[in-house]
């Protein structure tokens, strides 16, 4: 799973799994992380409060 | 002050003692199922009737099953957040709870069958980069994670956590960039889908499921995916059909139904073309080079060509047809026939897939391998139908699921 791991080795093999993996989980990790900082700021006073209720 | 209450405002439900015996009655299902669990976690894998012969059985079937009727969240997502059906919307929270009810499953259910669960994290830390289930079980685990994402601002949207700002704004901010993980959820989906096809392909030493050429890659690889894209939204109209039954509430309008079962209808009949394109090579190219005939895989009391006529015919293009067509939609008797057929049309693939393949004798001296499952993989297998009817109950209870609800159930 990662370089430092006894049977790591940098072949395709290892480079396509573990780059498709560590692709998807950051990008699932920046929505997060995203999501939640700018919610602190909006519920801190930083934001404007004025979005409707409508999602779904 | 004025408490908050916990189920959403202008909704009815139902008394809270009738919602006490109902939780407790499917309690004490899944009790049963967390008591085989255990004695399977404790005593192992001898817990089972699993055999030399069948190291996959009732556990992967249930397995690859709920993972194919839980595509109808991954392909609604698609739908509504890439395509922009925006009519979806009012479907798509029922479809992502859904879908995380059978992804967690299908978890839990690998959890159980790899005999010793400390070590599960083996298959990330050490994986196997040349197996295609080391593929699969990164991507099983990643999109459960979507799901969990999609499904959090579901549950921020309880009247109680809503008051909160932090939950309030987490909740809107999430929705806000659904898109990104619903694309996720598809990428994911896309690849754990075709892979689970294709372990099938290649297993060279079992004539019935091995496929040639191009009926490896793409076909193996797109029929699965195709299929749980195409049969997974049956299961979610029929899910939330039996919700409406049980609460005697229509929950979602009949237009919403119409548009799903019409692009299920045309998804169900090009998977099942497609599908009958690689049975006949396989039946008339691939197997007879290998020294088979059809029937020689069919020559069992259980295993007979009518499970071939029911997963194709009965089972595939009957549904297909019926949803294509207006007509048949609108009907609501050929809709929900549709819709079971469909759903029973996808397991059985996926019965046929796991199971079929390790009953064929695989030698002109070999009998058809024999398997009974033991009451604890089928106490174990239950588990997660009781585990889904408590989620989707408090689902319903106490979170906004349905959009249209309140339109379609004023309250004087």
């Amino acid at each position: 799973m990662f370089p430092f791991c006894f049977e790591w080795a940098w072949d395709m093999g290892h480079i396509v799994f573990m780059g498709g993996l560590w692709y998807a989980l950051s990008i699932i990790g920046a929505g997060l992380t995203f999501a939640i900082i700018k919610s602190i700021f909006d519920s801190t006073g930083g934001g404007h409060d004025n979005h409707d209720h409508g999602h779904h | 002050m004025k408490e908050t209450p916990l189920i959403p405002a202008g909704v009815k439900r139902c008394s809270k003692w009738q919602f006490s015996i109902w939780m407790a009655a499917v309690t004490a299902v899944l009790l049963w199922g967390v008591y085989a669990m255990f004695l399977i976690w404790y005593k192992g894998l001898n817990q089972t009737n699993m055999n030399d012969a069948y190291g996959f059985a009732l556990w992967i079937w249930a397995d690859l099953a709920v993972i194919a009727l839980g595509g109808g969240a991954f392909f609604s997502g698609f739908l509504t957040y890439i395509i922009g059906k925006n009519e979806l919307k009012n479907i798509i929270n029922y479809a992502v709870i859904i879908g995380f009810i059978c992804y967690s499953s299908a978890l839990l259910i690998l959890a159980i069958d790899i005999g010793q669960p400390l070590r599960g994290w083996f298959i990330f830390w050490h994986a196997n980069v040349h197996s295609m289930l080391t593929e699969v079980a990164f991507c099983l685990s990643c999109y459960f994670a979507v799901l969990t994402i999609e499904f959090i601002p579901l549950i921020l949207e309880n009247p109680k956590l809503d008051k909160k700002p932090f939950l309030h704004h987490l909740s809107h901010n999430m929705h806000g960039i659904m898109a990104i993980f619903a694309a996720t959820g598809v990428f994911l989906s896309f690849f754990h889908q075709g892979s689970l096809g294709g372990v099938a392909g290649v297993l060279f030493g079992r004539p019935f499921a091995y496929r040639e050429h191009i009926f490896i890659w793409p076909f193996t690889f797109f029929l699965f995916t195709w299929s749980a894209a195409a049969f997974g939204p049956c299961f979610t109209i029929l899910v939330t059909k039996v919700t409406e039954l049980i609460t005697r509430k229509k929950l979602v309008k009949d237009s919403v139904y119409q548009l799903l079962a019409k692009i299920s209808g045309w998804m169900i009949l090009t998977y099942i073309i497609a599908k009958t394109i690689d049975t006949l090579y396989w039946a008339f190219v691939t197997a007879p080079s290998k020294g088979f005939t059809l029937m020689d895989f069919y020559a069992s009391s259980t295993y007979n060509i009518g499970i071939l006529f029911a997963e194709i015919v009965l089972c595939g293009f009957v549904p297909g047809l019926i949803l294509i067509t207006k007509r048949g939609r609108e009907n609501s008797f050929l809709l929900m026939t549709a819709v079971i057929l469909a759903v029973i049309g996808v397991s059985l693939n996926r019965w046929v897939m796991v199971l079929q393949v390790m009953a064929v004798p695989l030698f002109s001296f070999n009998d058809w391998y024999a398997y009974m499952p033991s009451w604890q993989e089928v106490a174990t297998t239950v588990l997660p139908v009781a585990y889904g009817l408590i989620v989707i109950s408090l689902a319903h209870r106490y979170l906004p699921v349905f959009p249209q609800e309140k339109e379609l159930n004023p309250i004087d």
